[in-house]
């Protein structure tokens, strides 16, 4: 154990404090399912001249070009976070598809895609889920067919976060019928403008449309949008689901929450001991897990597997996260209630819209049973389910 | 910066978890516990060897030299064998308090012989931890009152007890005035006893105050915490064992869903906390400024992920679970000690609540 940082990174986070200091007022957070506004498209564009954006996506892709560092990377998300300032565009676009593309993308897609992603000029919609296959992904049905050089696509996702507000989608499609369930499946990018491309929003339990049923009719996507090869799609969505849980469990964010949350129930002047306790208990699970998160970030580092220690973080980080949330709402008693533009509501209603959308983190990106049956199957080597009879 | 164990401490790790599935197996245990003994002489002899209770004995007095966190892995792996050994008394708490706040004389006499396991010391710190106003007190230069929960007491020649002011105080297990009487708890691979003092002679180590009290406590549920994360993996892996060898209608019990989810719902509430304990255990060295905080959070995460796991673990193995044969149940005994002594996790919140001005005690 040796917490210190080197010279390198005592160096980086001087100028990030500095940077935070200097130009921190302007930043402007995503909201989900929004698509950016001139503020944030600048804000965006600030970040990745100095590199706190796409810091090691290569220059030619319209990044900043630092080797790979993740201890850089840590550094400059905990202090961002700390100040509370946000950390440039959060999407779909920038923290799955860019990773997966830099991974498996052709040139040409590399240069067509990744920089205008990066500025937030182009947003990104994700199509897996369809309503008859959820947790069971590989069992999607959306179909694409080879018609010359295109492949025509019919069928329909369901869950797609930002739909309504995309230009892009990558998309899932079943393009060999035949093949065993995970090796049919295709990876596709295209246009939510083409034709046959239908949208209809769904409203969540917060009350806002995030996301959205989408309808595909004979639309034609030319064959060089696959990313990686034909009937690989399984492996590419997979490298992606790997930077989704990764990126819906980030301690900075559980600590800044935290914070947040001691701050409510100061102002609120809660000293009921239940409550207390209940702080004190989460508190402990958030500090675990920043731990936790160096503990992976040296293994990171090392390039060596965490194992079972990696497949635990999306289930406990959205736990907590949730649970945060709960304990703010509770605190504010009947307050606790009000939503935003009601008189006496507490934050503008913020507690309880978080504890319903991160209920949503908890069921989206592999639910919480997926994430066990993972740990059961390939953290501990637990047996896998017969096979149901067909 | 590295977030890990260093190449030394994984070695260490290696050949103590090698040595103690060989030197500790159940029989061990089981022996120990129905003949009621202090310890395992065959186990504490491997321990020894291995150098175990010269971990935090600085080299100058003949021990290794090395920090809370080494002591820390090495009480994981207690932990993992619950093996029957006197440990966190004699070679934690003693020794730190010989090293931080004892006279020259006082650790020349003390610690190359605790390094060596040939003395044993037991201790009692519970009521002054409570703060409750019990235990002993010192007039007319000796100590008079009683003190319970004392650990590695059977075989001690010496004990360390502390008074509500953080003073303490060594007095010999021979001296006159001075009586022992054996507590029967549920761990009996960690036997508690009371001490009564009637006028004893004692010796104050002259540097001992509040703060090595805390940080005696601290250390103490660092220790504990380790030893859980220990036997709740033995737990686990136990549990994951028999799901794989355990069929029930025509299939093996670990192809259920509901066996696989209690399964991995104690890795997942057992290994988010192996970080924690070790940054509590590194910052005892290290960080001192938050050592109180981390060591607070780290007892109350692992006192309750360890009463998980010990009722889970016990579940998946059915009625084989609660027998004697099966001996689970001494993994199970271990973790509620761990979770109880010094302090429950609703008192250790609220000394973390205390140490940030959210509560006074
Ligand atoms: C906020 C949010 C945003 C999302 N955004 C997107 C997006 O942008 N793009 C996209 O493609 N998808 C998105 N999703 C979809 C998400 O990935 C799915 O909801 C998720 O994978 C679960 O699928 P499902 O909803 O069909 O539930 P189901 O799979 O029908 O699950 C229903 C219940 O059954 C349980 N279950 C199912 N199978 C098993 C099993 N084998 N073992 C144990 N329990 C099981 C589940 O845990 C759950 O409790 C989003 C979801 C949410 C909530």
């Amino acid at each position: 154990m040796d917490l210190r940082l080197n010279s390198k990174h005592e160096k980086l986070l001087e100028r990030v404090r500095a940077f935070l200091v200097e130009h921190g007022h302007r930043s402007v957070p995503t909201i989900p399912g929004e698509r950016p506004g001139p503020r944030l498209l600048a804000w965006q564009k600030l970040l990745l001249e100095h590199g706190y954006a796409g810091r090691t996506v290569p220059r030619d892709y319209g990044g900043y070009g630092a080797e790979p560092d993740v201890m850089e990377q840590h550094l400059i998300t905990e202090e961002f976070t700390r100040a509370g300032v946000a950390l440039g565009i959060g999407n779909q676009g920038i923290s799955m598809l860019v990773p997966t593309l830099l991974e498996l993308g052709t040139e040409e897609q590399k240069h067509a895609y990744i920089p205008a992603t990066l500025r937030g000029d182009l947003v990104w919609c994700q199509g897996y889920s369809e309503p008859g296959a959820g947790s069971d992904l590989a069992s999607l049905q959306t179909r694409g067919v080879e018609d010359g050089e295109d492949i025509v696509v019919n069928g329909q996702k369901i869950w797609t976060s930002t739909a309504h507000e995309a230009d892009m989608i990558f998309c899932l499609v079943r393009t060999e019928p035949d093949a065993p369930k995970h090796a049919g499946i295709s990876y596709l990018l295209f246009s939510m403008k083409s034709p046959g491309v239908t949208i209809r929003p769904l409203k969540t339990m917060t009350g806002r449309a995030e996301f959205n049923e989408v309808f595909f009719t004979d639309v034609r996507v030319p064959r060089h949008q696959i990313v990686g090869q034909r009937g690989d799609g399984w492996k590419v969505a997979n490298a992606t689901l790997k930077h989704e849980r990764g990126y819906l469990a980030n301690p900075g964010l559980l600590t800044q929450r935290y914070a947040e949350l001691t701050r409510l129930l100061q102002d609120e002047g809660v000293d009921d001991p239940v409550l207390l306790d209940r702080l004190m208990q989460l508190q402990g699970r958030v500090l675990a897990q920043q731990c936790h998160g160096m503990r992976l970030l040296t293994c990171a580092e090392r390039r060596e597997d965490p194992g079972l220690a990696g497949l635990i973080t999306k289930l406990q980080g959205c736990e907590v996260r949730h649970q945060l949330a709960i304990l703010a709402t509770d605190a504010l008693e009947e307050s606790g209630l009000l939503v935003a533009g009601s008189p006496h509501a507490r934050a503008n209603g913020l507690w309880q819209e978080r504890a319903m959308f991160d209920l949503g983190l908890i069921i989206g990106g592999g639910t919480a049973q997926i994430q066990k049956n993972i740990i059961a199957e390939r953290g501990l080597g637990m047996p896998r389910e017969p096979k149901a009879a067909v | 910066m590295e977030f890990a164990l260093s190449e030394a401490q994984r070695q260490m790790q290696d050949s103590l978890r090698s040595a103690l599935t060989r030197a500790c197996p159940l029989a061990r245990v089981r022996d120990v516990a129905d003949r009621g003994l202090a310890r395992d002489d065959a186990v504490w002899a491997v321990v020894c060897e291995l150098g175990v209770p010269a971990l935090l004995v600085p080299e100058a007095h003949g021990g290794l030299g090395l920090s809370l966190l080494d002591a820390a892995i090495a009480a994981e792996e207690l932990g993992r064998r619950a093996a029957p050994v006197p440990f966190l008394g004699s070679a934690v708490l003693a020794t730190i308090a010989l090293r931080e706040a004892a006279s020259a004389e006082q650790q020349a006499q003390w610690l190359p012989r605790i390094a060596t396991g040939e003395a044993v010391v037991g201790v009692a710190l519970c009521e002054a931890l409570a703060g409750a106003g019990a235990g002993v007190q010192l007039r007319d230069e000796r100590l008079h009152g009683s003190s319970c929960f004392v650990i590695d007491a059977a075989q001690a020649e010496a004990y360390l007890l502390a008074a509500a002011d953080g003073s303490l105080y060594l007095v010999s297990a021979e001296a006159p005035g001075l009586h022992r009487v054996p507590l029967l708890s549920i761990d009996a691979t960690r036997p508690l006893s009371e001490l009564h003092l009637d006028g004893v002679v004692a010796q104050r180590l002259p540097g001992s105050d509040a703060r090595t009290l805390r940080r005696l406590r601290d250390a103490a549920w660092v220790i504990n915490a380790a030893d859980t994360l220990g036997a709740g993996w033995a737990m686990i892996d136990q549990s994951v064992a028999f799901a794989h060898d355990r069929k029930q209608f025509g299939r093996a019990i670990g192809t259920f869903q509901a066996v696989k989810h209690m399964c991995a719902e104690m890795a997942s509430e057992l290994e988010i906390t192996r970080a924690i304990v070790w940054y509590a255990a590194h910052a005892f060295d290290e960080k001192p400024e938050v050592l109180s905080l981390y060591a607070a959070h780290a007892k109350a995460l692992l006192g309750d992920a360890g009463q998980f796991v010990a009722r889970t673990a016990t579940e998946v193995h059915g009625g084989m679970g609660i027998t004697d044969d099966l001996g689970l149940h001494h993994w199970y005994k271990r973790i509620g000690l761990n979770r109880q002594l010094y302090g429950g996790p609703g008192w250790a919140r609220r000394i973390a609540a205390v140490e940030q001005g959210w509560a006074r005690i």
